[in-house]
């Protein structure tokens, strides 16, 4: 990389085009609305109580407390096994077609068969969730297709069985994209020399395809963990009142008529170390280009 | 070629299910959104109402067109920014870059939720009152940082040569960075604010936060009117968007396969 874009140094010289024409707007741009703002939601979140035009006291740690109540720490667990499900569904649902379209489809045909199932994400993620309403009421499509096999009507709506559907939906395109892009790079002669050497399609499938592709792997739960852990429109739109998460409880909290805004800081907070915590622990354990690649 | 390609095997039988899986929902809005009934899930013959009553619905062009204002200026602003950046971060060794990075990837791992919330208490401190200006200026947070993402991936995979060879006969660095560069650049550009667009139009929550009463782009609209159940219009209004989604998503495939077809050939 550094002898790639030797020649980029050339450049530096220029009048105009110096380290502060170029890196100066965006950075001032970040630091003004996204380093700035998580700082003061930090600050706010250490004063406990604070509520929209009240007088603050001083500093404590009541919100970070408040949020170790049974009712909050259940929305916490559920929060963390909606992520933790989609995790394991989406894995287990995407692997098979990314392995699929990676090495059985027809090679010419593959960037289209991956373009295809990625292709539901360019519409909007609202209106996807919506269409699993119309899907899941009780007098909707799966009922009436349960009626005509003969089978008992569901009542998913609203329950957290319709929130794992609407995540799994939301989240697997990432999924197979990124296992795809493991898949893709595998190198099939291994296999061939494990049928070779007597290995059994189970076997090499272990000890050759899984650890060959644990880097994607390890990428696309983290991706998919992520963003179902933040979640805000699934759990609202299918999961009704059972369904608290903590984004829904950080939004009831500032747009909600409860405007704690320092408990709502908190939660965002823990929400932010959350996620963190999962970027440490792939950086840990998994392979460090996973981040780059799954960015990319 | 394995032998299993050319028959129906369970593996592809299982992809073909998934498929279904991801498609069926989106057969079912348009199939409904031609449906007579407004409440029965049967079928109660072919009707273009919905149609008409989301044509004729002023609250959701306004809507559509602050959406439209918000995305394109903000994607507009931030190809500008995140190109720069991205060069910049290509171009320069400096104390502190890890962390400019870092913080430059931020909006693609913070969760909405929280760059939202941040965002409104930021605002509401500095006193500043919530209105479309504010929404763009969060979206371009997200937009610029999308675009620096892309750019720098292509940025990795362009060929010095032209650029030295700019120099050689005597550019300036400006000339060479705006005739040579950013050209070279382009699709990588492009396609970032395609992602860009996409992820701006979709925003509910940063908007939520930082739209106040002045603002109402289209998610905003749709989430107040189906959070209270199903609405048929809304229906119409999926076809509409999936139509016009699957024209910007078939441009951004066509800009990527030329593209690659030019690399191709160059290569």
């Amino acid at each position: 990389m550094a002898t790639k874009l030797a020649w980029i140094d050339r450049l530096s010289h220029d009048r105009w085009l110096g380290p502060v024409t170029l890196l100066g707007p965006a950075g001032v741009w970040l630091l003004l609305l996204l380093v700035i703002p998580t700082l003061l939601i930090l600050d706010i979140s250490l004063v406990p109580g604070l509520r929209l035009g009240q007088p603050s006291g001083g500093y404590g740690l009541g919100n970070y407390l408040q949020i170790l109540q049974p009712v909050y720490l259940r929305v916490m667990f559920r929060s963390l096994s909606f992520a933790l499900g989609t995790t394991v569904l989406c894995l287990g649902l995407g692997f098979p077609v990314a392995y699929w379209i990676a090495l059985m489809a027809p090679q010419r045909w593959r960037n289209v068969l991956l373009v295809g199932f990625v292709l539901p994400l360019w519409t909007s993620s609202l209106l996807r969730a919506y269409a699993w309403t119309t899907i899941l009421r009780p007098t909707g499509v799966l009922n009436s297709v349960l009626g005509v096999l003969g089978l008992p009507s569901q009542n998913w709506l609203n329950t957290p069985t319709a929130v794992f559907i609407g995540l799994t939906y939301s989240f697997l395109p990432y999924m197979v994209l990124i296992l795809y892009a493991s898949l893709e790079k595998l190198d099939t002669r291994l296999l061939e020399a494990a049928a070779d050497l007597g290995a059994t399609p189970r076997q090499s499938f272990w000890t050759i395809t899984v650890p060959q592709t644990l880097p994607g792997i390890a990428a696309g739960c983290l991706l998919v963990f992520i963003t179902s852990l933040g979640d805000f429109v699934v759990p609202t739109l299918l999961g009704g009142a059972s369904s608290m998460n903590i984004a829904r409880l950080i939004y009831n909290q500032f747009l909600g008529p409860t405007r704690a805004w320092g408990f709502g800081s908190a939660l965002s907070m823990v929400l932010i170390l959350a996620v963190s915590l999962a970027i440490a622990l792939l950086l840990k354990y998994g392979d460090r280009s996973t981040l780059t690649e799954t960015s990319q | 070629m394995t032998p299993s390609s050319s028959k129906v095997t369970w593996p592809s039988l299982f992809t073909a299910l998934m498929y279904a899986f991801m498609y069926a929902p989106i057969i079912v809005l348009a199939v409904y959104s031609f449906n007579e009934s407004r409440y029965s899930a049967g079928w109660e013959g072919f009707s273009l109402r919905w149609y008409r009553a989301l044509f004729s619905d002023r609250r959701i062009f306004a809507a559509l067109q602050d959406s439209l204002t918000v995305a394109i200026v903000a994607v507009a602003v931030s190809a500008v920014l995140g190109t720069l950046m991205a060069i910049g971060l290509a171009r320069y060794q400096f104390r502190g870059k890890a962390l400019y990075r870092g913080v430059s990837y931020l909006p693609l791992i913070i969760p909405d939720i929280a760059i939202a919330v941040a965002t409104l208490v930021f605002l509401t401190s500095v006193a500043v009152p919530l209105s479309l200006s504010t929404v763009i200026a969060a979206h371009m947070v997200f937009c610029l940082a999308y675009i620096a993402v892309v750019v720098s991936s292509r940025l990795q995979s362009l060929d010095p040569n032209l650029e030295e060879a700019a120099l050689d006969l005597g550019a300036t660095p400006t000339q060479a960075m705006i005739k040579v560069l950013i050209p070279q650049l382009a699709p990588g550009i492009l396609a970032g604010c395609l992602l860009a667009f996409v992820l701006s139009m979709d925003d509910l929550l940063i908007s939520s936060f930082t739209a106040g009463g002045g603002a109402n782009p289209l998610p905003l609209e749709i989430f107040s009117r189906v959070r209270t159940g199903v609405k048929p219009d809304i229906n119409a209004l999926s076809v509409v968007l999936i139509l016009g989604s699957a024209l910007l998503s078939g441009l951004a495939e066509y800009v990527r396969y030329r593209s690659e077809k030019r690399r191709r050939l160059s290569g």
